[in-house]
């Protein structure tokens, strides 16, 4: 039963459930050697752009704690924060539309440009209208909806989905956007050289029409003020102010977790989002804009699709602090060399891993929170500080709670522990383990052993066990003494 | 039945019902008015991210160094930086005029020194804000009174319901291999010309 007020889960549309588990996905992407130079490339010079342009200033840390407690603020007084919000956007002559899930967003979105008449929008890259599948919807409903974001663009032309928060294309390198340019673009002539200027070029042709034709034009945010109503969209190639400036409507989907409380507020994430996403001191372009501005007929959608079951899990619910930087992706062993594509989610990577599943509920996502080796990089980098290795564990624990009772999981496991509970029984556990040390065969890893455990080892390094333990051992010598 | 409004608030309420506290917010970060700003560095910055800078001269200098012959001027644009012995495109500038003559001159609301950024508020001299994004060139004037340090400096500086444009450098594009690329959709070259 639900009724009114239930915190709940993302829509079953839209791209943040994995269809396939992230082991099985991983281990294609692994296969592929060009897919994993091409990400081996980006992450590098992206981490090195990144540690250049923090080290430039003295008080990152300090911006860092700011940024996390400014969020937490938010989200503690979210409800107070999104009806002032309202309030400010409709006094200066924007439309506030309010949407439960991905597919009732959609619906809103569909139903604003159907009331231009138009056929064709204009978009900048967004996460929100990414995740609720929004280009799929207008598509069915015979709205071609245009990204106009490079990145996005090569992900649109090349029939794929994105694999990055930052950028979307960063699995395909030079010559293999020249060769989809080429197929899908039409006009192109066919002496386009794999030069990334060549191709931003083809790309500014392919679009410079769409832009000053179009009426209607479809962004994200990536923050909201709530004492003014500002919004703000970041980015570096134009697309986006061409899309926020020169169309008659504009329609702005965003995440109820996108507000910031006050304009001063915004003087620290201008500095911590740009140098944490694409390592630069600042991006090329942002845009902020009140209300309807400069005559536009103005929407903003606020999204909720799984935010506020995530808000719900005190110990998830930081997660929710996330600006969409990227930063996490960028350091991650098991992004580089999975890439984006095996977290079957528009999030990928440990904030995804984190956030997807509390999207969903862990049910629908299950194997995410496993797709790390809790090293930790993740946290070190985070603008907003979000302890992603701790959450992982709290949603693995979340995802073992709901397996039967007796699973053969949670049998061995609460052998074990109940056996590293008692010191005598440990002592025994041990004692007995050396028992094992003819599987070894001489190795100094047991690398095969009979099912159940074969499954254990398939992945992990299980030490032959010693002849002698260490506290037999210590019994018998005194610490070496006899 | 209900909204989508006071269901997604009710949730919002549901899902706090353990009355989260955080702890205050601590600005020891470095907030505004705590340095003074150096040109210096405005310049390093700018010409770090492609921009031309120019500390000297006029405005009709920078445009004959470019070959350009006709400009649109925003209204409001001090009559003493108007560039001498070029044709001059007034407003209104519809969207074809202003891709056909494809260059402008604005002046800007603040400078921030130590990420190379101009922010321009659409106030006079700066025009709307296709005016600035149409052309593919873009010169502005900065007066040394209007440069400040950093990012809390021109957030202190600037009011946020005005239509707001931050630019750093010329439109630029990393989605290829992480490789930065100047010239995408916005104006391709932006030169700078700092007066007193």
């Amino acid at each position: 039963m639900t009724f009114l007020g239930m915190p709940s889960v993302a829509s079953t549309s839209g791209h943040v459930r994995a269809s396939r588990p992230f082991p099985d996905a991983a281990a294609d992407a692994l296969g592929d050697a060009q897919l994993r130079a091409n990400l081996g490339r980006a992450t590098a010079t992206i981490r090195a752009k990144r540690g250049a342009v923090v080290a430039e200033l003295p008080d990152w840390q300090e911006l860092r704690a700011a940024g996390a407690a400014i969020k937490d603020d938010v989200l503690a007084h979210l409800d107070t924060y999104l009806e002032q919000f309202e309030q400010q956007v409709t006094a200066r002559g924007g439309t506030v539309h309010w949407a439960r899930d991905g597919d009732e967003a959609n619906r809103i979105v569909l139903s604003l440009v159907r009331a231009t008449g138009a056929s064709e929008v204009v978009k900048v890259k967004s996460m929100a209208t990414q995740e609720i599948g929004l280009n799929e919807a207008l598509d069915a409903a015979g709205i071609s909806a245009v990204e106009t974001d490079l990145a996005e663009l090569i992900v649109q032309l090349g029939h794929d989905t994105p694999s990055h928060i930052l950028v979307p294309a960063i699995h395909r390198n030079r010559s293999e956007i020249r060769e989809i340019f080429l197929r899908e673009m039409g006009e192109v002539d066919p002496a386009l050289t794999d030069e990334p200027r060549a191709l931003a070029e083809a790309a500014r042709r392919h679009l410079r029409r769409k832009f000053l034709s179009a009426r209607v034009a479809i962004s994200g945010a990536n923050f909201g003020i709530a004492s003014t109503g500002t919004l703000g969209v970041v980015e570096s190639e134009g697309n986006g102010r061409m899309c926020l400036t020169l169309p008659r409507t504009l329609i702005t989907v965003m995440g109820i977790e996108k507000l910031l409380p006050t304009w001063q507020d915004l003087e620290v994430f201008l500095q911590l989002l740009p140098r944490s996403s694409t390592g630069e001191r600042m991006n090329p372009y942002t845009s902020m804009w009140t209300g309807a501005t400069e005559g536009q007929d103005f929407h903003v959608v606020l999204l909720d699709n799984g935010r506020t079951a995530t808000l719900s899990d005190p110990h998830g619910r930081s997660a929710l602090r996330c600006i969409r930087c990227s930063a996490c992706l960028n350091v991650c062993p098991v992004y580089e060399r999975t890439g984006g594509h095996a977290y079957g989610s528009v999030y990928p990577g440990p904030i995804g891993a984190v956030l997807s599943p509390q999207l969903t509920g862990v049910a629908d996502n299950a194997s995410l929170p496993f797709a790390s080796s809790l090293c930790g990089a993740c946290y070190d980098v985070c603008p907003v500080a979000i302890d992603i290795p701790t959450m992982l564990v709290h949603l693995r624990a979340s995802v073992a709670a709901t397996k039967p009772a007796l699973s053969p999981e949670h049998v061995a496991m609460g052998a074990l522990a109940r056996t590293m509970a008692s010191p005598s029984r440990w002592t025994r556990a041990l004692r007995f383990a050396r028992f094992g040390r003819p599987l070894a065969r001489h190795r100094a890893l047991m690398r095969l052993l009979p099912p159940p455990l074969s499954g254990w080892v398939a992945a992990r390094d299980l030490p032959t066990p010693p002849a002698q333990s260490l506290r037999d051992w210590w019994a018998e010598t005194d610490g070496g003494r006899r | 039945m209900t909204s989508a409004r006071d269901e997604v608030l009710g949730r919002i309420r549901a899902a706090l019902a353990d009355r989260p506290a955080p702890p205050p917010v601590v600005r020891s970060y470095r907030t505004a008015g705590t340095a003074a700003p150096s040109i210096e560095l405005l310049v390093d910055r700018l010409v770090d991210y492609k921009a031309t800078v120019h500390t000297s001269g006029t405005t009709a200098d920078v445009l004959a160094g470019r070959s350009i012959t006709r400009v649109v001027v925003p209204d409001g644009f001090p009559t003493e930086f108007e560039p001498a012995g070029i044709e001059l495109v007034r407003e209104p500038a519809d969207i074809e005029t202003l891709d056909s003559v494809s260059a402008v001159l604005t002046t800007c609301a603040v400078a921030v020194a130590e990420t190379g950024t101009i922010v321009l508020d659409a106030g006079p001299g700066m025009g709307p804000r296709a005016l600035t994004l149409v052309p593919d060139y873009h010169l502005v004037v900065v007066r040394r009174s209007q440069v400040v340090v950093g990012v809390p400096d021109a957030i202190a500086a600037l009011e946020p319901t005005r239509p707001l444009t931050w630019i750093s450098g010329p439109s630029a594009t990393s989605d290829i291999e992480l490789d930065r690329v100047e010239g995408v959709h916005g104006p391709r070259t932006l030169d700078v010309l700092i007066v007193d």
